[in-house]
């Protein structure tokens, strides 16, 4: 399984959510399907994408929070896993992208490689509920499902080959991101206070 | 030492008066009444993180989801955060309003606080963050109403320390 095809086939149901993701390939890989208001690429501070969804989720209870993750980010930030069961915001969905490697630095195999380490028993182990473990497109179309009717927090770990995009490069600046990314969530919720 | 149950009281009034309703915190000894306050009022959103660093994102989460809200941690704290401060906070302009126990300084006992304490007010200066120190209980209120303020309008990190001065009786 491919995180490219994962995020490709999860794409048209982002449209209403709030989305974070990690540095690198999957920022790429969903800003290539064509870059949204509601998306936000935290392409620096491994480990911090979780928490920033935590912030989110906990302060925004009426949208769905969609957090891309890898087992790299994760690993630089085991504590979030804990952080984030004991405050279990009920719409975070929390997606690791499992390819075993620091892909987006040089391809050096990280600690998830050959199953040594095991994020979604870690993730359980934290007290995360409704931990799912998938390694192909349909268990993770499934897991998304669920989490998205769900309310409560999901962590889905998806197991994908190490490869990522041949590019790399957005025609957006780091802080107009931010800024635009902070202005569209005023808005919706000024919309939203008026309907 | 004792922790000054009144200066926190007047800290935590503070905060409160500039509107601020959610607090990501790790715990520490100068803040145990500042903690206790937040955690036994119902206005309060209290997050305990299991490092300082994660408080950083979560702050700027709360940023993006448009509520006021501060950070409470040690120094030691923000120097573990450093990362978080610079790859996310300064590199997308997220303003973050930072309340340091500034452990370690003139008056600290424990040696296992000194290198901290000595070294905060460099990084906080290498950093480029601009940074006030808190020690008059009664000044406390206006100095995190301000330091809320140009942490928004500069769209930066900004620190206020705590002293011993305030902290302890």
């Amino acid at each position: 399984m491919k995180r490219a095809d994962c995020i490709k086939a999860l794409y048209p149901e982002l449209e209403n959510c709030l989305v974070v993701t990690i540095m690198g390939a999957s920022a790429q890989e969903l800003y290539d399907l064509g870059h949204k208001e509601n998306f936000f690429y935290l392409e620096h501070a491994m480990g911090l994408a979780s928490s920033i969804g935590l912030g989110l989720a906990m302060n925004l209870p009426d949208e769905k929070v969609i957090v891309f993750d890898g087992d790299g980010s994760v690993l630089m930030n085991l504590g979030t896993l804990a952080t984030l069961a004991r405050y279990r915001p009920p719409n975070l969905v929390h997606i690791i992208f499992d390819n075993g490697s620091l892909l987006s630095t040089g391809g050096f195999a990280s600690h998830t490689t050959s199953g040594i380490c095991n994020l979604a028993a870690i993730a359980k182990g934290a007290g995360c509920p409704n931990v799912y473990e998938v390694s192909n497109l349909y268990q993770f179309m499934e897991a998304a499902a669920e989490a998205f009717e769900a309310n409560d927090m999901t962590t889905i770990v998806a197991r994908v080959e190490a490869v990522g995009p041949d590019h790399y490069g957005m025609d957006l600046k780091l802080p107009e991101n931010a800024f635009r990314f902070e202005r569209y969530i005023k808005e919706r919720q000024k919309a939203k206070q008026l309907n | 030492m004792t922790v000054s149950r009144d200066n926190s009281k007047m800290v935590y009034d503070g905060i409160k008066a500039a509107g601020i309703r959610y607090i990501t915190a790790l715990p520490e000894t100068w803040l145990v009444y500042l903690l206790q306050l937040a955690e036994d009022d119902p206005e309060m959103c209290l997050v305990e993180v299991a490092k300082e660093e994660e408080a950083i994102g979560i702050a700027a989460g709360a940023y993006f989801a448009g509520t006021p809200n501060a950070l409470l941690m040690q120094n030691h704290g923000f120097l573990g955060s450093i990362n978080g401060i610079v790859s996310l906070a300064l590199l997308y302009r997220i303003p973050l309003l930072m309340l340091i126990a500034h452990r370690g300084h003139i008056g600290e006992p424990y040696p296992w606080h000194t290198q901290g304490g000595i070294l905060t007010e460099p990084v906080l200066r290498g950093l480029g963050l601009p940074f006030d120190y808190v020690r008059d209980p009664h000044q406390a209120a206006k100095q995190i109403r301000e330091a809320q303020t140009f942490a928004l309008s500069s769209l930066s990190p900004v620190a206020l320390l705590l002293t011993r001065d305030l902290m302890e009786d």
